[in-house]
Parts: structure tokens; sequence; C-alpha cells
């Protein structure tokens, strides 16, 4: 193999396959990838629907009438309204599509905020350490013993006390959730940041007399960071089923503000006892099939990034080739720095694969 | 009488990420009773592999082809490893086959005691009562050099030293009496003069027990200590096959010969050493010592309201410049804790550690960081000194960048690339990933990033020991060249006596954070005065089944004059 080969072999896997989610789509078989896949394809659907929710959805999230006049509460399925009408009047099929987007949103900012605080108290607190580590990690602890969905509903009272317009809803709800996490980021970044503090590339950055914030942002912050798409991931789902809880709850944002469907199942409660299903299914549904596939999703790259759980390909009888191991052994050292042809050709060394971490 | 153990053809391959890696490839081995064969080869090779295989401890992700016949000791029955079912395999290992580990400390469970885990394997074969169990398991731990078997069947793991607790996993391996041992690097975690007991121990498993013993290592010391046969392997194929006596002195593989050769020797460097010495300038004693450490003291903080661990007490001694220092002492004597004081990344907490007129007790960070410039470290793990997601080049132009030399990683790039070429690594290898390098072409990368200043001063913290045989002689004489072109002053610390006789000009022995003796290369592996230098130098086992049986005798005379 040619250096220069070696070296395009390598650029091009950078490129592409190194991709965070390519990369472990490729690397998946049977049945791990079996769920990436249907969780990709669910996600994707959801980010679709919230992207193009305006033009997909036949009504307005708010809209109680058109052209032939009002639309009628509760209508069953069918006609002008294939997922029937709610209770206050309004168009099942366009609040559940146009809700896609109210997620999408909350997610969004909520995982934007968390990671931002929760990534930087995290590098802070463990490369620093000391009492201001101390503080950090009782604080987030002592956050940790609430029950998410009642801080979530605490925060929501104080920062719109309870009612709130599109902005100010989503924010409440996306804060509430934000508090929530950050705790989560921090835990997972500080205690890698602590484990990375002591290796030799740390220390030897120290003993090069790098400064403080050089090694925290060139050495530890990018190796910190390498778990956190799959916590982005887990959190997103949890994010859609606080804010689907906080609505149900009455805390989330009001009808006419955004469509949520938590807002919505809340409304379809008394509807389930009179017979009326669509109220409460389709929105329900909503909900199950987004967490459904956000979650596949982060557990099958969280299988995926673990050695150990990752499915191979199986291998016939003793195939394969045998692993070049080292250097030609007590080849001399004659050879200055002109003569490495030696050196070149022998270099077969894992350009991918055995040492690859993931 | 049959053989305890044949492989025919065995082959074994790997499912990776990157498709199928075959590790073994058609060995064919036999072991008679009683004898010892010694698997030897790099890491990579196969040898542990093979040696797995025998217990049948092969990983999921492993497939196997060809033939393991194990037999009972008595040779009333036989069984193909292979085949076996998982509840057969259960009746094999303990009775007909067991293992001892290469890492004491985590091949015992801390929270059981040592005697529990020794009748835990005599249990689980055959009918014991508990009493008749706890009997057999004093009785063994008796046998292979436990004193006091009676009372210290009841201690946890942790109340045993490093050696003791070897002697207890060979204990619980020879328990049931099996036909057969597999030793995979018994001796590595082990420091050298514990290594020579445990040795001592396995040849007596061989002489008492009648056990034979497959022995892996990459120590050719050991082998020729122990072995009676020798079988090499290389890339998952035995190369070389022959009883140690005929391998030691014809081998007859190309890489047999070139694996010999690169097993360094004590006695090598003195002619080196002398050299240097002759060809300095005359005034050079009087110079000013780069390094002077006096009565230096290192502690470490105890926990509440215990006291602390003095991990150096009493340490002095002096680097002049250009000179090579080899630090020499077994582990927590407190070598590596002088290395890292010099570098400012440990406290000194008592006397003086003087670096280039700059005073370490009590030093403060910002005072000292124009200093490091003057020091270069190489750290001993080659695998994780590197930013896994920095390319060489970039790691290796992070000292440059961050004393201003040059404006960032791409500006230091012509420097970079001279510096690679110093080390004799391509240029095009500062485009790779750490990862993507060996450990010695990573180790090399290393000492380039460690000269990149041209420092005046190296530290180097057992820069060979995580690297196998060739690879290190061939790092070795790329330090020792390096040092002649660069003239900088060194400490060298290692635990193998005869890597620092290649490289250094004065040896200092540590024993327990003490300093007990210091003296030229000649001086002290010549004719070493303290009785634990002399114990530590006769323990080291070398390449040669003849002269390592004279020195095993000495070293016999040695302990029982001691």
């Amino acid at each position: 193999m040619s250096d220069a080969t070696v070296i395009s072999a390598r650029q091009k896997r950078s490129v592409w396959s190194r991709l965070p989610v390519v990369h472990q789509l490729r690397q998946s078989i049977g049945l791990q990838r079996g769920m990436l896949v249907a969780g990709l394809v669910i996600t994707t659907l959801f980010v679709l629907t919230a992207i193009f929710a305006p033009v997909l959805a036949p009504y307005g999230f708010s809209q109680l009438r058109d052209a032939d006049g009002a639309f009628g509460a509760q209508q069953p399925p069918g006609g002008a309204h294939p997922l029937g009408t709610t209770v206050s009047g309004y168009d099942v099929l366009s609040r559940v599509l146009w809700g896609a987007q109210t997620a999408l949103f909350v997610i969004i900012v909520a995982v934007l905020l968390s990671i931002f605080a929760g990534v930087f108290l995290g590098l802070v607190s463990g490369y620093f350490g000391g009492w201001l580590d101390r503080i950090l990690v009782v604080v987030s602890d002592a956050v940790y013993a609430f029950p998410s969905l009642l801080l979530a509903i605490v925060m929501s009272i104080v920062i719109s006390g309870g009612k709130s317009n599109l902005i100010g809803g989503v924010l409440a709800a996306a804060i509430s959730i934000t508090v929530v996490f950050i705790p989560q980021y921090f835990r997972v970044i500080r205690a890698e940041t602590v484990r990375i503090k002591a290796e030799a590339y740390v220390e030897s950055a120290r003993v090069l007399g790098a400064g403080s914030g050089r090694i925290m942002f060139r050495h530890v912050f990018r190796n910190a960071t390498r778990t956190l798409p799959l916590i982005f991931t887990l959190n997103s789902s949890e994010a859609i089923l606080t804010l689907a809880g906080l609505g149900f709850l009455g805390f989330g944002i009001e009808p006419t503000a955004a469509s949520e469907w938590g807002y919505d199942l809340n409304k379809a409660l008394s509807d389930v006892t009179s017979g009326i299903w669509w109220t409460s299914l389709f929105p329900g549904l909503a909900i199950v099939l987004v967490v459904l596939g956000i979650t596949l999703v982060g557990e099958s790259l969280n299988d995926l990034a673990d050695p150990r759980l990752r499915g191979r390909r199986a291998v016939g009888q003793s195939a394969g080739i045998v692993a070049q191991t080292s250097v030609v052994p007590g080849g001399t050292l004659v050879a200055g720095p002109g003569g490495l042809g030696g050196l070149e050709g022998t270099a077969t060394h894992p350009t991918e694969g055995l040492e690859d971490r993931p | 009488m049959t053989d305890v153990l044949t492989i025919t053809d065995l082959g074994i391959s790997f499912a990776t990420d990157a498709g199928a890696v075959r590790a073994v490839d058609g060995v064919t081995l036999r072991v008679a009773p009683g004898e010892v064969l010694a698997i030897v080869g790099e890491s990579g090779s196969g040898k542990t592999v093979t040696a797995k295989t025998i217990l049948g401890l092969l990983p999921e992700t492993a497939t196997a082809s060809g033939a393991v016949i194990l037999s009972s000791k008595d040779g009333s029955s036989e069984s193909n490893v292979i085949a076996l079912s998982t509840a057969q395999l259960r009746q094999v290992r303990g009775t007909d086959v067991s293992m001892v580990f290469q890492e004491p400390s985590t091949a015992l469970n801390p929270v059981f005691t040592v005697g529990w885990q020794i009748m835990e394997g005599i249990r689980a074969h055959g009918q014991f009562s508990r009493k008749e169990a706890r009997k057999k398991a004093i009785e063994i731990l008796g046998r292979v050099g436990i004193p006091d078997a009676e009372t210290r069947v009841d201690y946890y793991p942790h109340q045993f030293s490093g050696g003791q607790k070897q002697r207890v996993v060979i204990a619980m391996a020879l328990v049931l009496d099996p036909g057969l041992i597999v030793a995979d690097e018994p001796t590595t975690a082990l420091d050298v003069t514990v290594q020579a007991e445990i040795l001592d121990l396995l040849r007596r498993c061989r002489d008492e027990f009648g056990t034979a013993i497959v022995l892996i290592t990459h120590n050719m010391g050991v082998v020729a200590d122990l072995a009676d046969r020798v079988a090499v392997m290389y890339q998952g194929k035995v190369v070389e096959e022959a009883d140690a006596q005929t391998l030691f002195r014809s081998p007859q593989n190309d890489y047999t010969k070139k694996l010999l050769a690169a097993v360094p020797h004590v006695g090598q460097g003195v002619v080196h050493a002398a050299a240097r010495a002759t060809a300095r300038a005359a005034g050079w004693e009087q110079q000013a010592p780069v390094v002077v450490a006096d009565q230096l003291r290192i502690e470490y903080p105890g926990r509440l309201g215990r006291s602390g661990f003095t991990a150096v007490d009493g340490v002095s001694f002096l680097i002049r410049p250009g000179e090579v220092l080899g630090l020499v002492g077994e582990s927590g004597s407190g070598k590596t804790t002088i290395g890292r004081a010099i570098a400012g990344l440990t406290r000194v907490t008592g006397g003086s550690l003087t670096v280039m007129g700059h005073e370490m007790n009590g030093f403060k960070e910002r005072a000292f960081r124009k200093f490091r410039s003057d020091i270069g470290f190489v750290f001993q793990d080659p695998a994780s000194s590197f930013n896994p997601l920095l390319t060489i080049a970039d790691c290796v132009a992070e000292p440059l960048v961050v004393h201003g030399r040059a404006k960032n990683a791409a500006h230091a790039r012509p420097r970079v690339n001279e510096l690679l070429e110093a080390v004799q690594l391509p240029r095009a290898y500062g485009d790779r990933y750490p990862h993507e390098l060996s450990g010695g072409q990573r180790q090399r990368a290393s000492l380039a990033r460690a000269l990149a200043l041209e420092p005046p001063l190296l530290i180097a913290d057992e820069p060979t020991s995580a690297l196998d045989v060739s690879v290190q002689a061939r790092v070795l004489e790329l330090f020792a060249e390096l040092q002649r072109e660069f003239g900088f002053a060194a400490l060298f610390i290692s635990h193998d006596l005869a890597v620092v006789d290649l490289v250094a000009d004065r040896i200092a022995v540590l024993y327990r954070g003490k300093l007990v003796e210091e003296g030229t290369s000649a001086e002290v592996l010549g004719a070493p005065k303290d009785p634990y230098t002399q114990r530590l130098l006769a323990s080291l086992p070398v390449p040669d089944p003849a002269e390592q049986a004279l020195r095993r005798e000495g070293l016999r005379r040695l302990r029982e004059a001691g």
C-alpha cells in the first residue's frame, strides 16, 4: 500500500462516513440497524412535518371556521375533517400537524439552552475542582432530587404565571425543561472532564506550559463532548414528554398561541367516556410515535458506541487476513532521515478498525 | 505417556468493525506431561489467543477451527476443547487445565477471602464438605509458600502483597491438581525480585506436582529461566519451535534471530558510557548542574486523620548538562514521583529541588511556566499521551504554539517535519491521527514533541516499558542517537536495569523512596555495593538458559546469605 492511498483512504473516511449518524448507520447490522433505520425514518418524518406544517395542515391551528361557516364541535372523522374536530371546534388533523412544530421548537430551544450551560459548567467544575465544583455538584444533586415535572411546573409558573402567548409559552416550557436537563449535561461532562484531566495527554500539555484555558478547550473539551449526541437524543424524547405533561396539566400553551398535543389530550379527557375517540387518539399517537422514533435513534446510537454491545457480521471459519503486528524487528537505524523506504512500506497499521475509538 | 495437550492446525478469526481478522493461523503444538512450553512473540502475534483457546475462553466474536485435544492428568479421558459445550467445558476447567492470570490484583475478587475463593474452585468439582475444602485450601496455600497458611486463609486479597497474590492465584490453579496450567504473562505485572520468586514457584509446580505449563510471555529472560521448549509466534503462525537450549544457542528463523538480538543485556551500555565520558571536555565537571536534589522529600497527603505517604525520602542527586542519569527502582520506589516533581507535576514537600536554577519547593505555576520550555517529558504509555482528536503534526506543534515560537500548527509545520524526520518518521505521518500509528511510532512522535523546543533537560518516564522488545530496541537506539545529536541532559526512569544500562551515564537505584546506590553504570552494574542492588541485578533473568541457571544459583546463595 503506498503512502498516497493510505492518506486518501483516511480523508475519504473523514468526510462522509465519519459524520455522526452516517458512521453508525454503516457500522450497524441486523436488528440494531433495523432499530436505527426505523428511528431515523420516524424522526425525519417528524422534522419534515414540523417544517412543512403550514403547507400540510388543511387549516390553521386556531381556526374555528372557514368560508362554509363554523366547523362544529366533536364532529366525527370524515368529509372536510379527516380526523374530526375537537370539543372546542378545532380540526384535529391540523392541530396534530401544527403540534409537531411546537414540539420541535421546544426541543431545540430546551436542548440548546441546557447544552451550553451544562457543558460549560461541567467543564469548569471538573477541570478546576475545589469549592466551585463542590457547590455545583450539590446544587445539581438538589435539582435531581425533585421530580422533574414538578420542577417544570414551578418554573413555568415563575416564568409566565402559567399562561402566555406563543413565544412566551414555548420559552416557558423550554426553560422549565432546561432547568431539569442542565444537571444531566453538567454531570456527564464533569465526570468525563475529571477522567480526561488525569490522562497523559493533558498532563503532557501541562508539562509543555499550556495555560488552563487552552488545555480546557483544545484538549479536554472535544474529548469530553463525544457522548453528547447520545444524551442529546435521549433528552429530546424526554423534553417532548415533559412538554406534553405540562400541557396536560394545564401549564402549557394556550390553543390560540400554538398547537400543543398535551393540551389537546387534556381537553379530550371528558370525550373518552362519551365514546369520542378521535380527539384523544391522534395527539396521543403523535406523542408516542415521536418519542419512540427519537428513543430508537438514541438507544441504537448508545449500543453502537459500545464495542461490547455492537453486533458484527459473523465470520466464516478462520476467514480474514492476519493482522500485521509491528514494525520490522531490530531493523537498523543506519537509514538516516532520507532512507525511510523500509519504514513507509511496512507501516500497514490499522488505518481503520482495530484501535479505532467510537 | 500421551501428551497433555495437542493443538492441531488451529485457526482463529475475530469479527471486527473492519471485517474479519485472523489472529491465529494454522498453529500446531503439543505439550508433554511435566513439560514447560513457552510461547513467545510480540503483542498481536496471537499467543494469548492461542492460550485462551486451551481453556475455551474465546470471546463471542471469535471463530475457531482445527482441534485442541486436552488429556486429563492420568490419561483416562480426552476432549476436544473447541467442540465442547459450556457445561462440559466447566468440567474440564480446573480439573484438567487451569489458568494463571497476568494481573494478580484483578484476578482475585476483593470482597471474598482468598480461602473462600480457593474453596469455590474445589467445591465446583466433586463432593467436598466445607471442612475438607478448607483443609485442602490451607494445604495448597502452604505448598505455594504462603507462611502461616492457617491464619492467612481467612485474609482478604488486599492484605497480601503483589507477589503473594500471584502465589494465591497459582494456588487456585493448582488446587485440583490439573495436568496443565496456562500461565499468561504471569510475572509481567510484578517487580523483578518478586518475578524471580514466582518463577521459582512455577518451576516447583512442575517438579513437585508434575504439572505441565504453557507459559505465555514476551520476556526472553523468563523463557530462558523456566522453559523446556519454546515456540516463537509471529503474525499468528509458529515460526520456530525448539528446545530452549537449542533455540537460544542457534536460532534458525530470521525473526527469532532478530528478536533475540533485540533483547537488551546488562553490560552492553558500559562501553558507550565510557566512550561518552572520555569524550567530554575537561571542565565539564565544574559546569552548573541542570538538576540538583538535596534531601528531597515528597509526601502525598493522607486521608483525614491518617498520616501521609512518603514517596520520596531524603534523596540527593544531581544531573549535569548533557548527562543521562538512569533512575532504577521497583514499583512504589518513588522514581516516577521524582520525575514528576522535576516537571512540576507533583509538589515537593521537603528538602530542596533546583531545576535550571529554579527552586521547586513551594513553586508557583505562573512563575514556573516560562521554564517549562526547557523541560521535555516523554510519558510511559504512548497510547494515552496524545490527544486522540489532533493529528500527530498538531500534537508535535503544540509546544511551539504554546511558547509563541509559531502562530499556529500550520505555521509550525516545517519545523514539525524536521522533528519527525529527526525521530525517523515519514513527514506524511504528521497528517495521521495517533491511533493510526503503532506503539513504537507513537513513542517516537512523543520524543519529537518533547524535543520540539530543544530543551536542555528531558525526562523520560519508562518510555519503553509499554513497547515490544524489538520496538524497544529501536526506540532506545533512537534515544541514544538524539541525545548525541541534541546533547540534552536526561533523567531516564525505568524498572529495567538492562534498559537503563543501554542509555545512562550514571545510574541511581531507589528502594522504598531512598537512594541506595549511585554511580557510573560500570560501578553500579559491575560491582554493586548495596545488598538491594545486588539482589536486583541477580534477579534479572538473562536470555541464555545456561547462564541463567548459574545466575539462579547465585541469587539463591544471595538470598540465603541475606
